[in-house]
């Protein structure tokens, strides 16, 4: 029984169970849920589906996961894809030939140094000035959307540029390119965070951010930093978001994400808290919030009561993360043994 | 001084040029307009159309009002209108309930109030003079009309073999959703073979679309027909058909709502079937009445948006006039 008490003491083992779970419904309940076919020289599927659908909140809670690790959070990362999208679709123009108006990495870049200042904007609002990161995320939350609904003067963009469609759109080696980005994220972001004491220095400021500065961290600048990062992730989320559907939509664009992406880093075992935080179990959240809606959808609940569908399976696997409730379930089998 | 003498001339000239312009045009009209706000592509193109219709019209003096979405303002700027005495006040209601009172007072000013697009509740329906906009129920009717046109052109509904067609639902408990729902459904009366397969809604956004289409297009290889509740949505599940390796617009039929440019375009290259109009251009219509107004003609309970059904036949030759 070693073994077992410490695979379910590893924090990615419940999120994982919890994917594992729907999975299995799909397996047995959806059916063609998890056919694979080839179509135009690369997968086609559900699962396939999942990966590319979910890649916009992979990226958002790779950026909220180490916010939320520093006791704070970020209510404005849909506002600033919707930001994002507005500006590359702005440079990139609505040609109907597919001309782009300026080349399209200076397009991206560009919305990627203006999702940036966004984040600049949150952390000095939350690092300098000290207000409460709920209040001063709040702010661009409201306001970034009249922001992009200027920069696409209302309407919505449409792009026909081809190009641009690979982030979105795209396949690499028979998967959907999106996915290699949030690999890419995911992967640059543990190696800064775990192998240098980066990781540790967010970690102590979300605990006791008074004694991390007594230890010689200067905690308002990390602060600083981590919104930025956050801001830049949810840049490259927008830039996903408009490939695509290859337009722009000020209104409507990341209605919603920081919710699902909040839901994402909490799922993974990420305390609101602060402390200590888990970029892969973000990941798998990520996975959580993506498949219950594709599950949604391909299984055909009607939409009526689709959200108390979803607000019933986050509710369970959200128990089922609570060390408390599993303790007081499992003791009400005599099995006090798992309590520690 | 002899300056100052040329300029006098000058000025009495002039004087006596307007005085003259001022006695020939006729008697200007106020027209008080209060609009909701800016939420959507949709509004932004009706304000435009309401107040450029108005400013091209010399007779006519507008105060516009945008009450960003909230009641309160409203109320108050209809009261300033009926203070300021304008001559008839054209009003877009956030919600449907609590304008009674401020309805009253503008009936005791005998001012004509003209709803636009979005009415008050049947209560004080007597308060308002009449009703201009689209009738949602009516699109959803041309979009399965325009449906039972193609079919029978295509040799496609033999009356007997099932035809299988998937909805795009719009934002659930949105009167745009419920109503071209409905409207759809009408249609489906008369045709007993046609069956709604899936529907789910998309949210009027493209990206919920095409999520929900790809979907739908796993699940079921049978899908002949797309109704979406609006162009956004349609464009979504294209690039979805697409995907799937099908061609959108004949291995699938795809039918829309709004006609915004991109549907245009997605039908002249043959990926989109059909768009039914839902027109924001409101304003020439809404001039017309005004004008009836003051001719003292009676204006009808209400007034129906002049709506058209666009295809293959006729798209290429609207999309360079479309603004919206």
């Amino acid at each position: 029984m070693a073994w077992w008490k410490s695979l379910t003491r590893k924090k990615i083992f419940w999120p994982l169970i919890a994917l594992g779970v729907l999975m299995l419904f799909n397996l047995f309940f959806t059916p063609n849920f998890f056919r694979f076919e080839i179509k135009e020289g690369h997968l086609y599927g559900n699962v396939i589906d999942i990966l590319k659908n979910g890649a916009p909140i992979m990226l958002l809670a790779v950026g909220l996961t180490l916010v939320i690790a520093t006791k704070g959070i970020d209510i404005s990362v849909g506002s600033i894809v919707a930001i994002s999208a507005g500006v590359v679709a702005m440079l990139i123009g609505g040609d109907l030939h597919g001309v782009p108006k300026y080349p399209i990495p200076y397009a991206m870049a560009a919305a990627l140094v203006v999702s940036v200042m966004c984040g600049m904007w949150n952390g000095m609002l939350v690092a300098r000035i000290g207000m409460q990161p709920v209040i001063a995320t709040l702010i661009l939350l409201v306001a970034g959307r009249g922001i992009a609904m200027v920069t696409t003067n209302a309407m919505i963009v449409w792009l026909y540029a081809k190009p641009f469609a690979l982030l979105g759109q795209g396949y690499l080696l028979g998967l959907p390119f999106s996915i290699f980005i949030v690999a890419g994220l995911v992967l640059m972001t543990v190696i800064i965070t775990r192998r240098t004491a980066l990781g540790l220095f967010i970690e102590s400021v979300g605990i006791n951010p008074t004694a991390a500065r007594f230890t010689g961290i200067n905690a308002k600048n990390l602060i600083f930093w981590v919104y930025t990062f956050c801001g830049f992730c949810a840049g490259v989320s927008g830039l996903v978001v408009c490939s695509t559907v290859m337009s722009a939509d000020g209104n409507n664009a990341g209605v919603g994400y920081e919710m699902d992406a909040i839901l994402a880093v909490v799922l993974g075992g990420t305390s609101m808290n602060g402390g200590k935080f888990y970029l892969v179990g973000s990941m798998v959240g990520a996975l959580i919030v993506q498949t219950l809606t594709t599950t949604i959808y391909a299984f055909g609940v009607p939409p009526e009561i689709a959200q108390v569908v979803k607000a019933l399976v986050v509710w369970i696997v959200s128990l089922l993360q609570s060390k408390t409730f599993r303790s007081m379930f499992l003791g009400m089998f005599g099995k006090k043994e798992l309590s520690v | 001084m002899k300056n100052g003498k040329k300029v006098l001339v000058v000025l009495v000239a002039l004087m006596v040029l307007f005085s003259a312009a001022a006695m020939a045009a006729p008697k200007t009209w106020t027209v008080g307009f209060s609009q909701i706000g800016t939420e959507s592509e949709w509004r932004t193109a009706d304000t435009q159309s309401v107040t450029s219709a108005i400013g091209d019209d010399p007779t006519l003096v507008l105060i516009y009002s945008d009450a960003q979405q909230k009641q309160e303002n409203q109320i108050k700027a209809i009261r300033t209108f009926i203070a300021r005495k304008v001559n008839v006040i054209l009003f877009t209601a956030l919600v449907e309930t609590g304008y009674g009172p401020v309805l009253q007072e503008a009936a005791k000013a005998k001012i004509p109030v003209i709803m636009i697009d979005r009415d008050v509740q049947k209560a004080d329906r007597a308060l308002r003079l009449t009703i201009m906009g689209s009738d949602f129920v009516k699109e959803g009717e041309k979009a399965g009309t325009w449906l039972a046109d193609y079919l029978k052109k295509q040799g496609m509904d033999d009356g007997s073999k099932p035809i299988n067609i998937v909805e795009l639902q719009g934002t659930t408990g949105s009167a745009p959703a419920i109503d071209r729902k409905t409207g759809f459904a009408n249609i489906m009366k008369q045709h007993a073979n046609w069956q709604i397969t899936r529907s789910q809604t998309g949210n009027f956004t493209t990206s919920e679309g095409k999520a929900v289409m790809e979907a739908f297009l796993k699940a079921d290889k049978t899908i002949q027909v797309l109704y979406a509740h609006n162009d956004g949505m349609a464009l979504g599940a294209i690039q979805a058909i697409k995907e799937a390796g099908l061609k959108p617009g004949k291995d699938i039929i795809v039918i829309g709502v709004d006609s915004v440019k991109g549907a245009f375009q997605a039908i002249v290259d043959g990926e989109m079937n059909c768009t039914v109009e839902c027109n924001p251009l409101l304003g020439p219509q809404a001039v017309q009445a005004i004008n009836d107004l003051r001719a003292g003609k009676k204006l009808p309970a209400k007034i129906d948006t002049i709506e058209g059904v666009f295809d293959a036949t006729n798209a290429a030759a609207a999309l360079p006039t479309r603004q919206y």
